[in-house]
């Protein structure tokens, strides 16, 4: 689906990330955690390829004009790196977007009433916070959030607010534990004996640690994964990353945007730590 | 009134000058959810290969201003999937379906060229000569004039399905190559396919992609496109297929001035799924306004 979003609030919550909530067609409450969208920030040639962002959350806002009906919104949060999300963060209310989406897999949730994992290093939470709603409905959530500072660690206060158990780590240790947010994590398998599903997103050296604790301990984990892409709809095959067979005699290349983003993490070839 | 806007490539009509190009519509069924393929003149599939092809390690693509730089590496799904997977979504749609393919050798070349014959789906062949992302195959045969006539002859031998040749710009002299394949057999000429570039990471003091050279695409590389059409066009007799560049119905209509009967629209189908429809709309709304009656009267029909 594509749609024109205006933007109803743009806003910077942490140094350098920004929450974004726009408009959107009722389809889109539809989406599923761990969908993404692909965003035009402009109509100029420059920057000219759309922007992938995981879908933060989808649901209904109430227009601050009398007598307006309920509106559905869409919200993302991204990370200023380049041009194009420079561009976004600079945009303002009432601007407009060209959105495609929801585009991708989602999560597959698991069953009901076991202790569920979510695993999210910097702005890789963006996609778990409308996984943990879901969640949160049938089952305990454990929220294990990591960055390089304090800066890096987003949107606690709404995990929380979601009634889960939040566990940081930071590699400064300027908030929560000092080190990788895999310890803590390992610390809590430790604890149950390995019980409960993982859900991870964030950069890829994290997603590799998951990965290889979630084989090693047998439990079940999904990882959703990021990509360089041009279109988002399996297309132009640069967002490949490599299926759990792959070597050159034997390609197994997966497209991020339409296979994934979300893949079970036996699904694909991890290096060797 | 409504404009006439059907042209014909080597016996094949199209209901509009407008395809989109090899790699960057998938085969097809992809974007069947954004683009009314019985509103656009053709699509080309992306390069088939005798094997399947895994394609270059990641990353593949990165964006430059105003384009973007991609090196896939002609990863696609091999020409026996072709037939088993993606030939029956062609049976189900009535546009015109151009089978992009290239080898290693110009038996190799041949060998696909007649398999791709005996596919009643298959519309027409488009031969890659000019993948500039692959070490064999592709770009030597698309820089060379005399391995250019041979793939060419080869492939004409063994197949009478109109036959486009789509040429690489990176070459000193576009025409010498454009005419090499005109006396080999060619039914149509592509022009022009990506250029050659590269990006660094200043930071790590890296090449960008992994590959570390790539093709560029998109507006950037437009007026480059223009010319080498407006030249090849006059040194030809074969139609030619303009491509680089093309995001709205007004670039395409420049590259009919020039003297394109068609053109492909590539990296604009990424910015916007419905680009190819769009811009098929957009130019029959510009011959209505300007009152043309024929979208055939503007091939060639530069002035000054």
């Amino acid at each position: 689906m594509q749609f024109k979003a205006m933007i109803l609030d743009n806003a910077e919550v942490s140094p350098g990330y920004w929450r974004m909530r726009m408009t959107a067609p009722s389809e889109m409450l539809a989406a599923r955690p761990g969908q993404f969208v692909m965003v035009r920030v402009n109509p100029s040639l420059d920057p000219l390829i759309r922007r992938p962002f995981g879908v933060f959350d989808v649901g209904m806002h109430q227009p601050a004009y009398t007598g307006a009906a309920p509106q559905p919104y869409l919200e993302i949060l991204y990370r200023v790196v380049g041009k194009g999300t420079g561009m976004l963060s600079a945009l303002h209310e009432t601007d407009l977007l060209d959105i495609l989406g929801p585009l991708g897999s989602g999560f597959e949730n698991g069953p009901a009433g076991e202790e569920k994992l979510i695993v999210g290093g910097g702005v890789g939470l963006a996609p778990l916070y409308l996984l943990v709603k879901e969640l949160v409905r049938d089952s305990p959530v454990r929220l294990f959030a990591g960055g390089r500072t304090k800066a890096d660690v987003l949107c606690i206060t709404e995990f929380e607010r979601l009634g889960v158990e939040c566990y940081t780590a930071t590699e400064d240790g300027s908030l929560g534990e000092r080190g990788f947010v895999t310890k803590v994590l390992e610390q809590r398998l430790d604890a149950t004996g390995n019980k409960g599903r993982i859900f991870a997103c964030g950069p890829h050296g994290m997603l590799q640690a998951v990965a290889g604790i979630a084989a090693k301990r047998h439990a079940p984990c999904q990882v959703s994964l990021e990509g360089y892409m041009a279109c988002g709809v399996g297309a132009c095959l640069g967002c490949v990353c490599q299926g759990v067979g792959h070597s050159a005699e034997t390609p197994d290349y997966r497209c991020v945007c339409s296979e994934g983003p979300v893949f079970d993490a036996t699904e694909l070839k991890w290096e060797v730590a | 009134m409504k404009p006439d806007m059907s042209v014909e490539i080597a016996g094949l009509k199209l209901r509009n000058p407008v395809m989109t190009a090899s790699g960057t519509f998938g085969y097809g069924e992809e974007f069947s959810q954004y683009v009314d393929l019985e509103k656009i003149g053709a699509f080309v599939t992306k390069g088939l290969s005798l094997k399947p092809r895994a394609g270059n390690p990641t990353p593949r693509i990165v964006e430059t201003p105003g384009g973007m730089l991609n090196a896939i590496g002609l990863q696609n799904v091999g020409i026996d999937a072709f037939i088993q997977k993606k030939v029956p979504f062609l049976r189900s749609i009535n546009t015109p379906a151009i089978a992009n393919f290239f080898g290693y050798t110009p038996d190799e070349y041949a060998e696909l060229a007649a398999r791709l014959d005996a596919i009643p789906e298959v519309a027409a062949l488009e031969v890659n000569i000019s993948c500039p992302n692959v070490k064999q195959g592709g770009i030597v045969f698309g820089t060379d004039p005399g391995c250019a006539a041979s793939v060419v002859k080869a492939c004409r031998a063994a197949t009478s399905k109109p036959l486009i040749v789509k040429l690489s710009p990176n070459v000193t002299d576009i025409v010498e190559m454009a005419l090499a394949c005109e006396g080999a057999g060619a039914d149509a000429l592509s022009v022009i396919n990506t250029l050659t570039g590269m990006a660094i990471d200043l930071e790590r003091r890296r090449p960008v992609l992994a590959n570390i050279t790539g093709g560029l695409s998109g507006p950037a590389i437009k007026p480059i496109a223009l010319r080498m059409v407006w030249q090849v066009s006059k040194a030809v007799k074969l139609p030619v297929i303009g491509i680089g560049g093309i995001m709205s119905a007004t670039d395409a209509l420049e590259f009919i001035l020039a003297g394109a009967t068609a053109v492909q629209v590539g990296t604009a189908s990424f910015v916007n799924p419905g680009a190819a429809q769009a811009i098929a709309e957009g130019m029959e709304q510009w011959l209505a306004e300007q009152g043309i009656a024929d979208v055939r009267s503007l091939i060639g029909a530069l002035e000054g």
